[in-house]
Protein backbone atom coordinates (compact mmCIF):
# COMPACT_ATOMS: atom_id res chain seq x y z
CA UNK A 1 0.00 0.00 0.00
CA UNK A 2 3.03 2.23 0.10
CA UNK A 3 2.80 2.43 -3.66
CA UNK A 4 -0.08 1.87 -5.97
CA UNK A 5 -1.34 -1.66 -6.13
CA UNK A 6 -0.45 -2.04 -9.77
CA UNK A 7 3.09 -0.95 -8.95
CA UNK A 8 3.17 -3.51 -6.19
CA UNK A 9 2.13 -6.16 -8.61
CA UNK A 10 4.75 -5.18 -11.12
CA UNK A 11 7.48 -5.30 -8.51
CA UNK A 12 6.07 -8.49 -7.23
CA UNK A 13 6.26 -10.10 -10.62
CA UNK A 14 9.89 -9.00 -10.79
CA UNK A 15 10.60 -10.57 -7.42
CA UNK A 16 8.85 -13.83 -8.14
CA UNK A 17 8.93 -14.31 -11.87
CA UNK A 18 8.51 -18.04 -11.72
CA UNK A 19 7.03 -18.98 -8.44
CA UNK A 20 3.53 -17.64 -8.46
CA UNK A 21 1.87 -15.28 -10.85
CA UNK A 22 3.21 -16.58 -14.08
CA UNK A 23 3.42 -20.15 -12.98
CA UNK A 24 -0.14 -20.27 -11.83
CA UNK A 25 -1.90 -18.77 -14.77
CA UNK A 26 0.65 -18.67 -17.53
CA UNK A 27 2.62 -15.78 -18.96
CA UNK A 28 -0.04 -14.91 -21.49
CA UNK A 29 -2.49 -14.13 -18.73
CA UNK A 30 -0.09 -12.00 -16.69
CA UNK A 31 -1.34 -8.82 -18.29
CA UNK A 32 -4.82 -9.76 -17.26
CA UNK A 33 -3.69 -10.14 -13.66
CA UNK A 34 -2.17 -6.69 -13.72
CA UNK A 35 -5.33 -5.27 -15.21
CA UNK A 36 -7.66 -6.92 -12.73
CA UNK A 37 -9.37 -4.36 -10.54
CA UNK A 38 -12.60 -3.53 -8.81
CA UNK A 39 -14.10 -2.10 -12.00
CA UNK A 40 -13.90 -5.30 -14.04
CA UNK A 41 -17.05 -6.12 -15.95
CA UNK A 42 -19.00 -9.31 -15.45
CA UNK A 43 -17.77 -10.52 -18.83
CA UNK A 44 -14.17 -9.92 -17.78
CA UNK A 45 -14.75 -11.83 -14.57
CA UNK A 46 -16.26 -14.75 -16.43
CA UNK A 47 -13.35 -14.78 -18.87
CA UNK A 48 -10.88 -14.60 -16.05
CA UNK A 49 -12.44 -17.53 -14.23
CA UNK A 50 -12.35 -19.53 -17.45
CA UNK A 51 -8.63 -18.87 -17.80
CA UNK A 52 -7.93 -19.86 -14.21
CA UNK A 53 -10.18 -22.92 -14.30
CA UNK A 54 -8.49 -24.12 -17.47
CA UNK A 55 -5.11 -23.71 -15.86
CA UNK A 56 -6.06 -25.61 -12.71
CA UNK A 57 -8.47 -28.21 -14.06
CA UNK A 58 -7.60 -28.47 -17.74
CA UNK A 59 -10.66 -29.33 -19.80
CA UNK A 60 -12.54 -30.98 -16.94
CA UNK A 61 -16.08 -29.73 -16.65
CA UNK A 62 -17.11 -27.88 -13.49
CA UNK A 63 -20.79 -28.50 -12.81
CA UNK A 64 -22.92 -26.12 -10.80
CA UNK A 65 -24.33 -27.39 -7.50
CA UNK A 66 -26.70 -26.21 -4.85
CA UNK A 67 -26.04 -29.06 -2.47
CA UNK A 68 -22.56 -30.53 -2.73
CA UNK A 69 -20.62 -27.45 -1.74
CA UNK A 70 -21.46 -24.13 -0.13
CA UNK A 71 -19.15 -21.14 0.10
CA UNK A 72 -19.76 -18.43 2.69
CA UNK A 73 -17.66 -15.29 2.58
CA UNK A 74 -18.50 -11.75 3.67
CA UNK A 75 -19.96 -9.58 0.92
CA UNK A 76 -17.78 -6.78 2.30
CA UNK A 77 -14.68 -7.74 4.21
CA UNK A 78 -14.01 -6.00 7.52
CA UNK A 79 -10.30 -6.64 7.10
CA UNK A 80 -9.03 -7.39 3.61
CA UNK A 81 -6.00 -9.18 5.07
CA UNK A 82 -8.21 -11.48 7.14
CA UNK A 83 -11.32 -12.55 5.27
CA UNK A 84 -13.01 -15.54 6.91
CA UNK A 85 -14.23 -18.14 4.43
CA UNK A 86 -16.45 -21.09 5.30
CA UNK A 87 -16.82 -24.11 3.05
CA UNK A 88 -19.41 -26.76 3.74
CA UNK A 89 -19.81 -30.06 1.97
CA UNK A 90 -22.63 -31.83 3.77
CA UNK A 91 -22.57 -35.00 1.67
CA UNK A 92 -19.25 -35.78 3.17
CA UNK A 93 -18.73 -39.31 1.90
CA UNK A 94 -18.81 -38.08 -1.69
CA UNK A 95 -16.04 -35.50 -1.37
CA UNK A 96 -12.42 -36.21 -2.16
CA UNK A 97 -10.96 -32.71 -2.17
CA UNK A 98 -11.80 -29.02 -2.43
CA UNK A 99 -10.14 -26.06 -4.13
CA UNK A 100 -10.50 -22.44 -3.00
CA UNK A 101 -9.75 -19.87 -5.70
CA UNK A 102 -9.65 -16.09 -5.26
CA UNK A 103 -9.95 -15.05 -8.88
CA UNK A 104 -8.38 -11.62 -8.73
CA UNK A 105 -5.61 -12.30 -6.27
CA UNK A 106 -2.20 -12.14 -7.96
CA UNK A 107 -1.93 -15.86 -7.34
CA UNK A 108 -5.51 -17.10 -7.48
CA UNK A 109 -5.38 -20.68 -6.17
CA UNK A 110 -5.47 -20.12 -2.41
CA UNK A 111 -5.74 -23.67 -1.16
CA UNK A 112 -6.33 -27.26 -2.16
CA UNK A 113 -7.53 -29.54 0.63
CA UNK A 114 -7.47 -33.30 0.14
CA UNK A 115 -9.60 -35.16 2.66
CA UNK A 116 -8.57 -38.43 4.26
CA UNK A 117 -10.61 -41.24 5.87
CA UNK A 118 -10.89 -39.43 9.23
CA UNK A 119 -12.22 -36.23 7.68
CA UNK A 120 -15.68 -34.77 7.90
CA UNK A 121 -15.71 -32.31 4.98
CA UNK A 122 -18.97 -30.81 6.14
CA UNK A 123 -16.99 -27.96 7.67
CA UNK A 124 -13.83 -26.11 6.66
CA UNK A 125 -12.99 -22.55 7.63
CA UNK A 126 -9.98 -20.59 6.43
CA UNK A 127 -8.82 -16.98 6.57
CA UNK A 128 -7.44 -15.40 3.44
CA UNK A 129 -6.01 -12.17 2.08
CA UNK A 130 -8.09 -10.56 -0.66
CA UNK A 131 -6.47 -8.04 -2.96
CA UNK A 132 -9.41 -6.44 -4.74
CA UNK A 133 -13.11 -6.82 -5.48
CA UNK A 134 -13.25 -10.39 -6.68
CA UNK A 135 -15.14 -13.57 -7.23
CA UNK A 136 -14.15 -16.48 -5.04
CA UNK A 137 -14.72 -19.98 -6.32
CA UNK A 138 -14.91 -23.20 -4.34
CA UNK A 139 -14.67 -26.38 -6.38
CA UNK A 140 -15.31 -29.77 -4.82
CA UNK A 141 -13.92 -32.90 -6.39
CA UNK A 142 -15.98 -36.03 -5.78
CA UNK A 143 -14.66 -39.53 -5.20
CA UNK A 144 -15.65 -40.40 -8.74
CA UNK A 145 -13.64 -37.48 -10.09
CA UNK A 146 -16.40 -35.03 -10.99
CA UNK A 147 -16.03 -31.33 -10.19
CA UNK A 148 -18.75 -29.15 -8.67
CA UNK A 149 -18.32 -25.42 -8.18
CA UNK A 150 -19.89 -22.47 -6.47
CA UNK A 151 -18.92 -18.80 -6.20
CA UNK A 152 -19.23 -15.74 -4.00
CA UNK A 153 -18.38 -12.13 -4.68
CA UNK A 154 -16.26 -10.33 -2.07
CA UNK A 155 -15.58 -6.63 -1.81
CA UNK A 156 -12.18 -5.97 -0.29
CA UNK A 157 -9.05 -4.21 -1.38
CA UNK A 158 -5.39 -4.13 -0.53
CA UNK A 159 -5.38 -7.34 1.51
CA UNK A 160 -2.44 -9.00 -0.20
CA UNK A 161 0.01 -6.16 0.33
CA UNK A 162 -1.40 -5.05 3.70
CA UNK A 163 1.43 -4.95 6.22
CA UNK A 164 1.32 -7.34 9.14
CA UNK A 165 0.84 -5.78 12.57
CA UNK A 166 4.47 -6.04 13.65
CA UNK A 167 7.97 -5.59 12.38
CA UNK A 168 9.37 -8.44 10.32
CA UNK A 169 11.58 -9.63 13.17
CA UNK A 170 8.78 -9.54 15.73
CA UNK A 171 6.51 -11.35 13.30
CA UNK A 172 8.96 -14.22 12.99
CA UNK A 173 9.18 -14.77 16.74
CA UNK A 174 7.43 -17.94 17.75
CA UNK A 175 7.02 -19.03 14.15
CA UNK A 176 5.61 -22.53 14.04
CA UNK A 177 3.98 -22.39 17.46
CA UNK A 178 0.68 -24.23 17.23
CA UNK A 179 -2.50 -24.46 19.21
CA UNK A 180 -5.51 -26.67 18.77
CA UNK A 181 -8.95 -26.00 20.16
CA UNK A 182 -11.62 -28.66 20.29
CA UNK A 183 -15.19 -27.54 20.62
CA UNK A 184 -16.46 -30.56 22.46
CA UNK A 185 -15.36 -33.81 24.02
CA UNK A 186 -14.62 -36.74 21.76
CA UNK A 187 -17.27 -39.36 21.16
CA UNK A 188 -15.96 -42.23 19.04
CA UNK A 189 -17.52 -42.20 15.59
CA UNK A 190 -19.19 -38.81 16.07
CA UNK A 191 -17.86 -35.82 14.05
CA UNK A 192 -16.27 -33.06 16.07
CA UNK A 193 -14.81 -29.67 15.30
CA UNK A 194 -11.27 -28.50 15.87
CA UNK A 195 -9.49 -25.23 15.21
CA UNK A 196 -5.81 -25.25 14.38
CA UNK A 197 -3.84 -22.04 14.92
CA UNK A 198 -0.29 -21.65 13.64
CA UNK A 199 1.97 -18.71 14.36
CA UNK A 200 3.51 -17.69 11.07
CA UNK A 201 3.82 -14.26 9.42
CA UNK A 202 2.95 -15.83 6.06
CA UNK A 203 4.84 -13.15 4.17
CA UNK A 204 3.68 -13.40 0.58
CA UNK A 205 6.26 -11.16 -1.08
CA UNK A 206 3.94 -8.16 -1.29
CA UNK A 207 4.55 -6.66 2.16
CA UNK A 208 6.98 -3.77 2.09
CA UNK A 209 9.40 -3.26 4.94
CA UNK A 210 8.89 0.45 5.60
CA UNK A 211 12.35 0.93 7.06
CA UNK A 212 14.32 -0.57 4.19
CA UNK A 213 11.64 0.08 1.53
CA UNK A 214 12.29 -3.45 0.27
CA UNK A 215 9.68 -6.11 -0.11
CA UNK A 216 9.97 -8.72 2.61
CA UNK A 217 10.83 -11.99 0.83
CA UNK A 218 7.98 -14.48 0.66
CA UNK A 219 7.83 -17.11 3.35
CA UNK A 220 4.53 -18.80 3.94
CA UNK A 221 3.04 -22.13 5.01
CA UNK A 222 2.53 -24.17 1.88
CA UNK A 223 1.88 -27.64 3.27
CA UNK A 224 -0.14 -28.87 6.17
CA UNK A 225 -0.93 -32.43 7.08
CA UNK A 226 -3.40 -33.28 9.85
CA UNK A 227 -4.10 -36.83 11.07
CA UNK A 228 -6.02 -38.55 13.82
CA UNK A 229 -3.69 -41.24 15.11
CA UNK A 230 -2.43 -42.79 11.89
CA UNK A 231 -5.52 -41.88 9.90
CA UNK A 232 -5.40 -38.83 7.67
CA UNK A 233 -7.87 -36.03 8.25
CA UNK A 234 -6.61 -33.76 5.48
CA UNK A 235 -3.62 -32.53 3.52
CA UNK A 236 -3.63 -28.88 2.58
CA UNK A 237 -1.55 -27.30 -0.18
CA UNK A 238 -1.62 -23.56 0.30
CA UNK A 239 -0.47 -20.74 -1.87
CA UNK A 240 0.30 -17.23 -0.72
CA UNK A 241 -3.22 -16.07 0.16
CA UNK A 242 -3.59 -17.51 3.67
CA UNK A 243 -3.66 -14.76 6.29
CA UNK A 244 -0.90 -14.10 8.77
CA UNK A 245 -1.09 -16.59 11.67
CA UNK A 246 -3.20 -19.11 9.74
CA UNK A 247 -6.27 -20.44 11.51
CA UNK A 248 -8.13 -23.43 10.09
CA UNK A 249 -11.30 -24.92 11.50
CA UNK A 250 -12.19 -28.43 10.38
CA UNK A 251 -14.32 -31.36 11.36
CA UNK A 252 -13.19 -34.95 11.79
CA UNK A 253 -14.41 -38.28 13.07
CA UNK A 254 -12.37 -39.64 15.95
CA UNK A 255 -12.09 -43.42 15.87
CA UNK A 256 -9.56 -45.30 17.93
CA UNK A 257 -6.68 -43.60 19.63
CA UNK A 258 -5.60 -40.05 18.91
CA UNK A 259 -3.87 -37.75 19.20
CA UNK A 260 -4.44 -35.22 16.45
CA UNK A 261 -1.10 -34.81 14.72
CA UNK A 262 -0.11 -31.78 12.68
CA UNK A 263 2.86 -31.38 10.36
CA UNK A 264 3.32 -27.94 8.83
CA UNK A 265 6.02 -26.71 6.49
CA UNK A 266 6.75 -23.44 4.76
CA UNK A 267 8.39 -22.24 1.55
CA UNK A 268 11.73 -21.68 3.29
CA UNK A 269 12.02 -25.26 4.52
CA UNK A 270 10.63 -24.55 7.97
CA UNK A 271 8.98 -27.67 9.37
CA UNK A 272 6.97 -28.05 12.55
CA UNK A 273 5.24 -31.01 14.12
CA UNK A 274 2.93 -31.20 17.05
CA UNK A 275 0.47 -33.66 18.57
CA UNK A 276 -2.64 -32.61 20.43
CA UNK A 277 -4.48 -34.81 22.90
CA UNK A 278 -8.20 -34.87 22.75
CA UNK A 279 -10.33 -33.38 25.51
CA UNK A 280 -11.98 -35.90 27.80
CA UNK A 281 -15.03 -37.69 26.52
CA UNK A 282 -18.12 -35.87 27.66
CA UNK A 283 -20.73 -38.60 27.87
CA UNK B 1 -16.53 6.44 -2.70
CA UNK B 2 -18.60 5.84 0.40
CA UNK B 3 -17.13 5.53 3.83
CA UNK B 4 -18.14 1.91 3.78
CA UNK B 5 -15.98 1.36 0.74
CA UNK B 6 -13.02 2.88 2.51
CA UNK B 7 -13.63 0.56 5.42
CA UNK B 8 -13.41 -2.56 3.37
CA UNK B 9 -9.92 -1.65 2.35
CA UNK B 10 -8.66 -3.06 5.61
CA UNK B 11 -7.35 0.38 6.47
CA UNK B 12 -10.11 2.47 7.83
CA UNK B 13 -10.44 6.09 6.97
CA UNK B 14 -11.20 6.51 10.57
CA UNK B 15 -14.09 8.45 11.87
CA UNK B 16 -15.93 9.89 8.98
CA UNK B 17 -19.22 11.00 10.46
CA UNK B 18 -22.52 10.45 8.73
CA UNK B 19 -25.01 12.74 10.36
CA UNK B 20 -25.45 15.84 8.32
CA UNK B 21 -23.83 18.80 9.96
CA UNK B 22 -25.29 22.24 9.93
CA UNK B 23 -23.10 25.23 10.55
CA UNK B 24 -20.08 26.14 8.46
CA UNK B 25 -16.85 25.39 10.29
CA UNK B 26 -15.90 28.03 12.79
CA UNK B 27 -13.07 28.41 15.23
CA UNK B 28 -13.86 28.95 18.88
CA UNK B 29 -11.40 30.12 21.50
CA UNK B 30 -11.87 27.36 24.06
CA UNK B 31 -9.06 28.51 26.35
CA UNK B 32 -6.60 31.35 26.42
CA UNK B 33 -4.95 31.34 22.99
CA UNK B 34 -6.47 27.96 22.06
CA UNK B 35 -8.71 27.88 18.99
CA UNK B 36 -10.60 24.75 17.96
CA UNK B 37 -12.83 23.87 15.04
CA UNK B 38 -15.18 20.95 15.73
CA UNK B 39 -15.16 18.39 12.93
CA UNK B 40 -18.27 18.42 10.79
CA UNK B 41 -20.51 15.44 11.33
CA UNK B 42 -20.46 14.44 7.70
CA UNK B 43 -18.67 12.08 5.44
CA UNK B 44 -15.73 13.49 3.53
CA UNK B 45 -17.34 15.29 0.62
CA UNK B 46 -16.23 17.74 -1.99
CA UNK B 47 -18.17 20.38 -0.10
CA UNK B 48 -16.59 19.88 3.32
CA UNK B 49 -13.13 19.36 1.92
CA UNK B 50 -12.25 16.67 4.43
CA UNK B 51 -12.62 18.90 7.48
CA UNK B 52 -14.20 16.35 9.74
CA UNK B 53 -11.83 16.03 12.71
CA UNK B 54 -11.41 18.46 15.59
CA UNK B 55 -8.47 20.69 14.65
CA UNK B 56 -7.07 24.03 15.73
CA UNK B 57 -4.06 25.93 16.96
CA UNK B 58 -2.36 27.28 20.06
CA UNK B 59 -0.73 30.68 20.26
CA UNK B 60 2.23 31.37 22.54
CA UNK B 61 4.25 34.56 23.05
CA UNK B 62 6.56 33.76 20.14
CA UNK B 63 4.94 31.18 17.92
CA UNK B 64 1.95 29.12 16.88
CA UNK B 65 1.42 25.35 17.02
CA UNK B 66 -1.14 23.67 14.76
CA UNK B 67 -2.92 20.52 15.92
CA UNK B 68 -4.12 18.44 14.16
CA UNK B 69 -2.73 18.75 10.65
CA UNK B 70 -6.26 18.80 9.13
CA UNK B 71 -7.99 16.40 6.78
CA UNK B 72 -6.89 17.70 3.40
CA UNK B 73 -4.77 20.35 1.75
CA UNK B 74 -7.94 22.42 1.38
CA UNK B 75 -8.81 21.99 5.05
CA UNK B 76 -5.26 22.96 6.01
CA UNK B 77 -5.37 26.04 3.78
CA UNK B 78 -8.60 27.07 5.44
CA UNK B 79 -7.05 26.73 8.92
CA UNK B 80 -3.93 28.61 7.86
CA UNK B 81 -6.06 31.51 6.59
CA UNK B 82 -7.98 31.55 9.88
CA UNK B 83 -4.74 31.61 11.85
CA UNK B 84 -3.53 34.56 9.80
CA UNK B 85 -6.73 36.49 10.59
CA UNK B 86 -5.86 36.22 14.27
CA UNK B 87 -2.10 36.36 14.57
CA UNK B 88 0.97 36.97 12.46
CA UNK B 89 3.25 34.99 14.74
CA UNK B 90 5.19 32.28 12.94
CA UNK B 91 3.63 28.85 12.63
CA UNK B 92 6.51 26.92 14.09
CA UNK B 93 5.01 23.50 14.72
CA UNK B 94 2.48 21.30 12.98
CA UNK B 95 1.40 18.20 14.89
CA UNK B 96 0.32 15.06 13.09
CA UNK B 97 -1.31 13.05 15.87
CA UNK B 98 -1.54 9.79 13.88
CA UNK B 99 -1.66 8.29 10.41
CA UNK B 100 -5.39 8.54 9.66
CA UNK B 101 -6.16 10.79 6.71
CA UNK B 102 -8.56 13.12 8.52
CA UNK B 103 -5.63 14.08 10.76
CA UNK B 104 -2.71 14.48 8.39
CA UNK B 105 -3.44 15.57 4.82
CA UNK B 106 -3.51 19.30 5.62
CA UNK B 107 0.15 19.42 6.62
CA UNK B 108 1.20 20.54 3.14
CA UNK B 109 -0.77 23.79 3.56
CA UNK B 110 1.86 24.96 6.04
CA UNK B 111 4.98 24.18 4.01
CA UNK B 112 5.57 27.87 3.24
CA UNK B 113 5.85 28.52 7.00
CA UNK B 114 8.64 25.96 7.21
CA UNK B 115 7.30 24.49 10.44
CA UNK B 116 8.68 21.51 12.27
CA UNK B 117 6.27 18.73 11.43
CA UNK B 118 6.02 16.56 14.50
CA UNK B 119 4.90 12.94 14.60
CA UNK B 120 5.22 9.74 16.57
CA UNK B 121 8.36 7.75 15.80
CA UNK B 122 6.21 5.13 14.07
CA UNK B 123 4.35 7.67 11.92
CA UNK B 124 6.83 7.68 9.07
CA UNK B 125 6.55 3.94 8.51
CA UNK B 126 2.78 4.05 8.89
CA UNK B 127 2.53 6.81 6.28
CA UNK B 128 4.88 4.81 4.09
CA UNK B 129 2.60 1.82 4.29
CA UNK B 130 -0.71 3.62 3.90
CA UNK B 131 -0.20 7.21 2.85
CA UNK B 132 -0.42 6.73 -0.88
CA UNK B 133 -3.42 4.44 -0.52
CA UNK B 134 -5.20 7.08 1.56
CA UNK B 135 -4.16 9.88 -0.79
CA UNK B 136 -5.67 8.18 -3.80
CA UNK B 137 -8.96 7.57 -2.03
CA UNK B 138 -9.09 11.15 -0.79
CA UNK B 139 -8.24 12.50 -4.24
CA UNK B 140 -11.12 10.51 -5.71
CA UNK B 141 -13.47 12.54 -3.53
CA UNK B 142 -11.85 15.97 -3.40
CA UNK B 143 -9.81 16.03 -6.58
CA UNK B 144 -6.06 15.62 -6.42
CA UNK B 145 -5.45 19.37 -6.21
CA UNK B 146 -7.40 19.62 -2.94
CA UNK B 147 -6.47 16.29 -1.33
CA UNK B 148 -2.84 17.12 -0.68
CA UNK B 149 0.34 15.04 -0.73
CA UNK B 150 1.60 12.68 1.93
CA UNK B 151 3.82 14.77 4.22
CA UNK B 152 6.34 13.03 6.46
CA UNK B 153 7.32 14.28 9.91
CA UNK B 154 10.53 16.27 10.20
CA UNK B 155 10.81 15.57 13.93
CA UNK B 156 9.92 12.27 15.52
CA UNK B 157 8.84 11.87 19.13
CA UNK B 158 10.40 8.82 20.67
CA UNK B 159 8.94 8.88 24.18
CA UNK B 160 8.08 12.46 25.01
CA UNK B 161 8.88 15.96 23.88
CA UNK B 162 8.50 19.41 25.39
CA UNK B 163 7.82 22.37 23.13
CA UNK B 164 7.89 26.02 24.15
CA UNK B 165 5.87 28.56 22.19
CA UNK B 166 7.32 31.32 24.37
CA UNK B 167 6.11 31.20 27.95
CA UNK B 168 3.82 28.36 26.96
CA UNK B 169 5.02 24.79 27.36
CA UNK B 170 3.40 21.84 25.64
CA UNK B 171 4.18 18.27 26.69
CA UNK B 172 3.88 15.60 24.04
CA UNK B 173 3.68 11.87 24.64
CA UNK B 174 4.33 9.17 22.02
CA UNK B 175 1.99 6.37 23.03
CA UNK B 176 2.31 2.64 22.56
CA UNK B 177 -0.04 0.97 20.05
CA UNK B 178 -3.59 2.04 20.93
CA UNK B 179 -6.05 3.72 18.54
CA UNK B 180 -3.30 3.33 15.92
CA UNK B 181 0.37 2.40 16.28
CA UNK B 182 1.46 6.06 16.14
CA UNK B 183 -0.68 8.11 18.54
CA UNK B 184 0.57 11.38 19.99
CA UNK B 185 -1.10 13.25 22.83
CA UNK B 186 -0.33 16.74 24.11
CA UNK B 187 -0.87 18.64 27.35
CA UNK B 188 -1.00 22.44 27.43
CA UNK B 189 0.67 23.08 30.77
CA UNK B 190 -0.66 26.64 31.11
CA UNK B 191 -4.36 25.76 30.92
CA UNK B 192 -4.14 22.07 31.87
CA UNK B 193 -6.12 21.27 28.72
CA UNK B 194 -5.30 17.81 27.34
CA UNK B 195 -5.25 16.99 23.61
CA UNK B 196 -5.60 13.20 23.47
CA UNK B 197 -6.48 13.31 19.75
CA UNK B 198 -8.15 10.04 18.71
CA UNK B 199 -7.18 8.31 21.93
CA UNK B 200 -10.47 9.87 23.01
CA UNK B 201 -13.66 9.49 21.00
CA UNK B 202 -16.80 11.16 22.31
CA UNK B 203 -20.29 10.17 21.10
CA UNK B 204 -18.82 8.38 18.10
CA UNK B 205 -17.89 4.73 18.37
CA UNK B 206 -14.13 4.38 18.84
CA UNK B 207 -12.31 2.90 15.85
CA UNK B 208 -9.70 0.31 16.76
CA UNK B 209 -6.70 0.27 14.44
CA UNK B 210 -3.79 -0.35 16.83
CA UNK B 211 -4.09 -2.51 19.93
CA UNK B 212 -7.10 -3.03 22.19
CA UNK B 213 -5.09 -3.94 25.26
CA UNK B 214 -2.67 -1.16 24.41
CA UNK B 215 -5.45 1.40 24.15
CA UNK B 216 -6.78 0.48 27.59
CA UNK B 217 -3.26 0.83 28.99
CA UNK B 218 -2.69 4.19 27.32
CA UNK B 219 -6.08 5.36 28.58
CA UNK B 220 -4.83 4.76 32.14
CA UNK B 221 -1.67 6.65 31.36
CA UNK B 222 -3.68 9.61 30.08
CA UNK B 223 -5.84 9.59 33.21
CA UNK B 224 -2.74 9.86 35.38
CA UNK B 225 -1.93 13.21 33.76
CA UNK B 226 -4.73 14.61 35.94
CA UNK B 227 -6.35 16.79 33.27
CA UNK B 228 -9.92 17.87 33.96
CA UNK B 229 -10.80 18.95 30.43
CA UNK B 230 -9.81 17.68 27.02
CA UNK B 231 -10.20 18.28 23.29
CA UNK B 232 -11.17 14.89 21.82
CA UNK B 233 -10.20 13.93 18.29
CA UNK B 234 -13.91 13.66 17.46
CA UNK B 235 -16.87 14.98 19.38
CA UNK B 236 -17.47 18.30 21.11
CA UNK B 237 -14.62 20.83 21.06
CA UNK B 238 -14.02 20.44 24.79
CA UNK B 239 -15.28 17.81 27.22
CA UNK B 240 -14.90 16.93 30.88
CA UNK B 241 -12.14 14.39 30.66
CA UNK B 242 -13.06 11.86 33.37
CA UNK B 243 -16.63 11.04 32.28
CA UNK B 244 -15.62 10.96 28.63
CA UNK B 245 -12.92 8.44 29.47
CA UNK B 246 -15.42 6.33 31.42
CA UNK B 247 -17.50 5.92 28.26
CA UNK B 248 -14.48 5.17 26.11
CA UNK B 249 -12.99 2.58 28.45
CA UNK B 250 -16.37 0.96 29.04
CA UNK B 251 -16.75 0.32 25.32
CA UNK B 252 -13.18 -0.95 24.97
CA UNK B 253 -13.56 -3.19 28.04
CA UNK B 254 -16.81 -4.69 26.78
CA UNK B 255 -15.16 -5.27 23.42
CA UNK B 256 -12.22 -6.99 25.11
CA UNK B 257 -14.21 -9.17 27.51
CA UNK B 258 -16.86 -10.28 25.04
CA UNK B 259 -14.26 -11.00 22.37
CA UNK B 260 -12.29 -13.08 24.88
CA UNK B 261 -15.45 -14.98 25.74
CA UNK B 262 -16.25 -15.59 22.07
CA UNK B 263 -12.75 -16.97 21.54
CA UNK B 264 -13.03 -19.20 24.63
CA UNK B 265 -16.45 -20.46 23.49
CA UNK B 266 -15.18 -21.36 20.04
CA UNK B 267 -17.23 -18.69 18.28
CA UNK B 268 -15.68 -18.00 14.86
CA UNK B 269 -14.22 -14.60 14.02
CA UNK B 270 -17.03 -14.03 11.51
CA UNK B 271 -19.79 -14.84 14.01
CA UNK B 272 -18.09 -12.87 16.79
CA UNK B 273 -18.17 -9.78 14.59
CA UNK B 274 -21.95 -9.89 14.61
CA UNK B 275 -22.48 -10.71 18.28
CA UNK B 276 -19.85 -8.98 20.41
CA UNK B 277 -20.50 -5.70 22.25
CA UNK B 278 -24.10 -5.39 21.07
CA UNK B 279 -25.11 -3.85 24.40
CA UNK B 280 -23.13 -0.80 23.32
CA UNK B 281 -25.12 -0.27 20.12
CA UNK B 282 -27.45 2.43 21.41
CA UNK B 283 -24.67 4.39 23.03
CA UNK B 284 -22.60 5.37 20.01
CA UNK B 285 -23.04 6.99 16.64
CA UNK B 286 -21.91 4.85 13.70
CA UNK B 287 -21.86 1.71 15.82
CA UNK B 288 -22.91 -0.55 12.95
CA UNK B 289 -20.24 0.89 10.69
CA UNK B 290 -17.30 0.27 13.00
CA UNK B 291 -18.07 -2.29 15.67
CA UNK B 292 -17.76 -5.40 13.52
CA UNK B 293 -14.42 -4.27 12.24
CA UNK B 294 -13.30 -3.51 15.80
CA UNK B 295 -14.26 -7.05 16.83
CA UNK B 296 -12.24 -8.60 14.00
CA UNK B 297 -9.25 -6.52 15.03
CA UNK B 298 -9.73 -7.42 18.70
CA UNK B 299 -10.21 -11.12 17.95
CA UNK B 300 -6.98 -11.23 15.95
CA UNK B 301 -5.14 -9.59 18.83
CA UNK B 302 -6.65 -11.64 21.64
CA UNK B 303 -6.81 -15.15 20.19
CA UNK B 304 -3.12 -15.74 20.92
CA UNK B 305 -3.31 -14.60 24.57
Amino acid sequence: MGVSLSAVRRSYVKILPLALCLAVIGAAAAQEVLAADSAATDAQRVARWKTIATYIFGDRKIEPTETLIKLDAPARAQDAALVPVRLSMPEKDKIKSVYLVIDDNPSPLAAHVKFGPAADPSLLQLRVRVDTYTNMHAVAETMEGRLFGTAAFVKASGGCSAPIDATDEEALKGTGEMRMKFTEGAVPGKPMEATLMIRHPNFNGMQMNQLTRNYTPPRYIDKLSVSYGDTKIFDLDADFSLSTNPVITFSFVPNGKGPVKVVASDTKDGRWEQAFDMPATTN
Amino acid sequence: MTRRETLISGLCLCCLPTTTGAAAPALTEVGSGIFIRAGLHEEVTRANGGGIANVGFIVGRDAVLVTDACGSLADGEWLRAEIRKRTDKPIRYVLVTHVHPDHCFGAAAFVADQPTIIGHHALRAALGARGEFYRKRLAEILGSDRAGPVVYPTEEVKDGLELDLGGRVLRLIAHGPAHTNCDLSMLDVQTGLLFPADLLFVHRVPALDGSLRGWLNEAERLKRLGASRAVPGHGPMVVDFAPAMVDLTRYLSVLREETRKAIADGVSIADAGRTVAQTERGRWALFDDYNERNVVKAYKELEWE
